[in-house]
């Protein structure tokens, strides 16, 4: 028995943003609210794309507490699996879609005394919904927002706007000013807590220089939806479906899995949650670990894989699916 | 009722000191002292120049831990009195602190309870302050039924000195209150507590 | 459906009784004849014939009333029954708008809500309660939002926050409960506040419901049923109050066991909050007496099979070692050794 908890959504309008950025308004078909969520929460949207099914993570980016629809905001990226080139090519306003249930693996610790946000670049909404939510409750909070040129940063005007420039501080690389992340971290409250999404860079810089600060891990946090990387094609041996199906060199483990017809858990499609973890049966060829969720002796004993974002070099690889 | 093998029992690191720390603050108690002496002769002592040492003797004044712990030469060294003085005085310093602050907490388990909550109540998370437990493993204990606390509980059962009930020291903790958990022993046939064994000397 | 409530004590003179209509709703924990831990969870649907207490999300019976006036009294007695850490306020709100909006939906005749934007109104009928107030602002309620919601909903509710991949007890109510204590729990994360429960920990029970709780979904609620046994029809057997209800297990005579002893069952139903990413559990307490199992042939005869053959952590940890031998022997009469259908509703 399972609950069917899928949305199905309209588009109800597509705004651009900023250079390669748009943002996506949901509305549900059946004239419900949507469900209210947390600050930092993310949906699935499934994508019928031709005869490809697509399915990627994104941040809620609209008010939490906004029950009339959901934003996303998509960049388009260069070397797109596919999902945001559909989104800014081929999606058009009145389309229909089907969205998960919020998941929120970027939460921001009620406890804090104060909230510090980094965010780089399209690495800004989750931190928007968050913003929306805190400032409701009346939390100490500042954003600190790297963008490359004034144009390609979304928000930011906005932003400063609704919460003021003490709060919303810009830093443009095109102008050479790059977040003071050492003076940031040097003179705050005990009790202040740390968030950081953008990308991966990013985070592990900022995050290596606030552990040298002294910062306790407990009060650093982070966001990075990991694309599944590429690789060579191999096969997967489905013990318990006992059949035998093809990964395509851009395609998941989780995503053939799906094309062929068989459910498997999952939530974040980034390799953050742990929900597709897969007990490994055998396997001719090597692990390639690509999640953060497996410990490192985990992912070295190789009885374990991540199939959302991780794939194998080799020939073929037995699961407990 | 089972006394052995819960889960809520703390387990205390050790004083190891954060090299990445950019102040560290000690609250210490009796031979919390050895804890941090012996600390600084294994990692060298050159963090005491932003070290700030809070320290009560209690049962260890004979000892003059206090003299060996101004010689440290750490940059403050503050002498209390009594245990709520140092913890009245821990709160303003933790209330004036900034991030990159470790806290350091020795050594007896009522002790370590009480500084903990006084940080916890700062939005420390109880994870990232460093413990360390020697010597005595006598306890402090919350009746569950009259709530009174009794320090330095050393036998179970004892005898509540709020509410005269006999209980059985559980190995259940709580940070919050800062002690193990008490429960009448014999309420089911009152009369028929057993003997107090020293099990926490 | 219009509901009788009764008017009943789980104290003193104990008029606690259940209508032959509650008897068949029971939520009867034996899914076979035998138990032992494990992480039994299904998702919260409404499932379970006509009536049963899986009917409906949030469940109200004919005990409503008078669950919620000894509600009332323990709190009298200890208000320190009722604690909520001060970072847990969103996760009160969304308790409430659970909670309202679950007991309005499934039982409009009894209780209604009305909303006017954040303006909220909140009628309840059984208890003669009428309350406008402002959603998210806790200066327009009398008290705070999870003790007014939760002094109007059976079952103790104890709400989980979740960060560093684990969960931690930091508000609740909790009056009807199985020997724990929210006050010294509160602040615990998920192994320490289960920490004296035996043998679990080791089979890895709290790993694995750990990690699939860390993932519990918005929509999706769970629920497991979990068990113990208490004498005379009493909700309040809080480890506070130990001194006072213990003597009652040293009271089973044979003679009495019909009336005395009482399958305890706790429908735990577990809910990701939307506003603060928390966990609500809610433990709902139903109790049963002996003479009123047996009527039903199959529990009669299944849980003699199960209290007989029970492993002896289990007996010590629950507190049954007094009184299981007279209890055991009584219920063998209602085993006639047939063998039991699956599942844990009656034939």
């Amino acid at each position: 028995m399972t609950i069917n908890t899928e949305m199905k959504v309209r588009v109800a309008k597509i705004t651009p943003v900023a250079d390669k950025v748009k943002r996506f308004r949901f509305e549900r078909t059946d004239g419900q609210p949507m469900p209210v969520f947390s600050g930092g929460a993310h949906i699935i949207v499934s994508m019928r794309d031709g005869q490809v099914l697509r399915r990627n993570p994104y941040s809620l980016m609209s008010a939490p507490g906004d029950t009339s629809g959901y934003e996303i905001s998509v960049l388009r990226v260069e070397n797109s699996r596919g999902g945001s080139a559909f989104l800014h090519e081929k999606l058009k306003e009145g389309d229909t879609l089907v969205l998960s249930q919020p998941v929120n693996l970027f939460p921001f610790d009620h406890r804090g005394k104060k909230h510090i946000m980094m965010a780089g670049g399209i690495g800004i909404t989750p931190f928007m919904a968050m913003m929306e939510q805190m400032e409701l409750e009346g939390r100490a909070f500042e954003l600190h927002y790297a963008v490359r040129t004034r144009s390609h940063g979304a928000y930011w005007k906005e932003l400063q706007q609704r919460y003021g420039a003490h709060r919303i501080k810009i830093y443009c690389d095109a102008e050479k000013l790059f977040i003071p992340v050492d003076a940031i971290l040097e003179n705050q409250p005990l009790g202040t807590h740390l968030y950081v999404c953008g990308p991966a860079g990013m985070i592990s810089g900022v995050l290596g220089k606030a552990r040298t600060h002294g910062w306790p891990k407990e009060n650093l946090h982070s966001e990075e939806f990991l694309a599944p990387p590429p690789g060579k094609a191999f096969q997967v041996k489905l013990a318990r479906a006992n059949r035998t199906i093809d990964v395509a060199s851009h395609q998941s483990i989780l995503e053939a899995v799906e094309a062929a017809g068989i459910d498997a858990p999952y939530l974040c499609r980034g390799g953050a949650c742990g929900q597709c973890e897969t007990a490994v049966v055998s396997c001719d060829g090597e692990l390639e670990h690509n999640d953060h969720f497996l410990e490192p002796d985990e992912k070295a004993s190789g009885k374990k894989i991540m199939i959302c974002v991780s794939r194998i070099k080799g020939n073929a690889v037995t699961l407990d699916l | 009722m089972l006394v052995a093998g819960i889960k809520s029992r703390p387990v205390y690191g050790g004083l190891s000191v954060d090299p990445n720390a950019r102040r560290h603050l000690f609250a210490l108690e009796g031979e919390g002292a050895l804890a941090l002496t012996e600390e600084a002769a294994r990692s060298g002592a050159d963090f005491l120049k932003n070290a700030d040492i809070l320290y009560v003797a209690s049962g260890s004044r004979a000892a003059d831990h206090d003299k060996a712990l101004t010689a440290l030469g750490a940059d403050t060294f503050w002498l209390s009195p009594t245990v709520p003085v140092l913890l009245n005085r821990l709160n303003v310093m933790l209330g004036q602190a900034k991030m990159g602050t470790r806290l350091y907490v020795a050594v007896t388990e009522g002790f370590i309870g009480q500084a903990m909550q006084v940080a916890l109540n700062h939005g420390i998370d109880h994870a990232s302050i460093r413990c360390e437990h020697r010597g005595s493993a006598a306890r402090r204990v919350q009746c569950v039924h009259c709530k009174g606390v009794t320090d330095n509980v050393t036998t179970s059962p004892y005898v509540c000195t709020h509410c005269g009930l006999s209980l059985l020291v559980r190995d259940h903790y709580s940070r919050r209150i800062g002690a193990f958990q008490g429960v009448n022993i014999d309420a089911e046939e009152p009369g028929t507590a057993p003997q107090p064994e020293e099990l926490f000397p | 459906m219009n509901i009788n409530f009764r008017n009943e004590t789980f104290r003193d003179d104990y008029t606690f009784r259940n209508s032959p209509e509650t008897i068949r709703r029971f939520p009867f924990p034996f899914h076979e004849d035998k138990y032992m831990y494990s992480v039994n969870m299904e998702p919260h649907v409404p499932a379970g014939p006509a009536g049963h207490a899986y009917n409906n999300p949030i469940d109200v019976d004919e005990h409503y009333v008078a669950e919620m006036r000894d509600r009332a009294l323990v709190l009298k007695e200890d208000p320190l029954r009722y604690q909520a850490l001060p970072h847990m306020m969103a996760a009160q709100w969304d308790t409430l708008e659970l909670l309202m909006e679950s007991q309005a939906a499934a039982y409009p005749e009894h209780f209604s809500l009305t909303k006017d934007g954040d303006r909220w109104h909140w009628v309840n009928r059984p208890l003669g309660i009428d309350q406008t107030f402002t959603f998210g602002d806790a200066s327009t309620l009398p008290m705070e939002p999870l003790e007014f919601i939760t002094r109007q909903a059976q079952g103790d509710f104890c709400i989980v926050d979740q960060r560093d991949g684990n969960l931690w007890m930091d508000a609740g109510m909790v009056t009807t409960q199985a020997d724990w204590s929210l006050d010294f729990d509160v602040g615990m994360n998920f192994f320490e506040w289960h920490g004296p429960v035996p043998l679990a920990h080791e089979i890895g029970v709290f790993e694995r419901a750990l990690k699939f709780l860390l993932n519990l979904q918005q929509g999706k609620p769970v629920r497991r049923l979990n068990w113990t046994m208490t004498i005379n029809p009493r909700l309040d057997t809080s480890p506070e109050n130990y001194h006072k209800w213990g003597p009652d297990r040293a009271t089973v005579t044979p003679e009495n066991v019909g009336d005395k002893v009482h399958l305890r069952c706790e429908l735990q139903s577990l809910w990701r909050l939307p506003r603060s990413n928390a966990i609500l559990f809610v433990i709902r307490c139903y109790l049963i007496k002996m003479e009123e199992l047996v009527t039903i042939p199959k529990w009669g005869r299944r849980f003699h099979r199960v209290l007989r053959d029970l492993p002896p952590e289990l007996i010590d940890y629950k507190g049954l070692t007094r009184y299981r031998p007279a209890t055991v022997e009584w219920l063998s009469k209602f085993d006639d050794g047939k063998p039991t259908t699956p599942g844990i509703y009656p034939d």
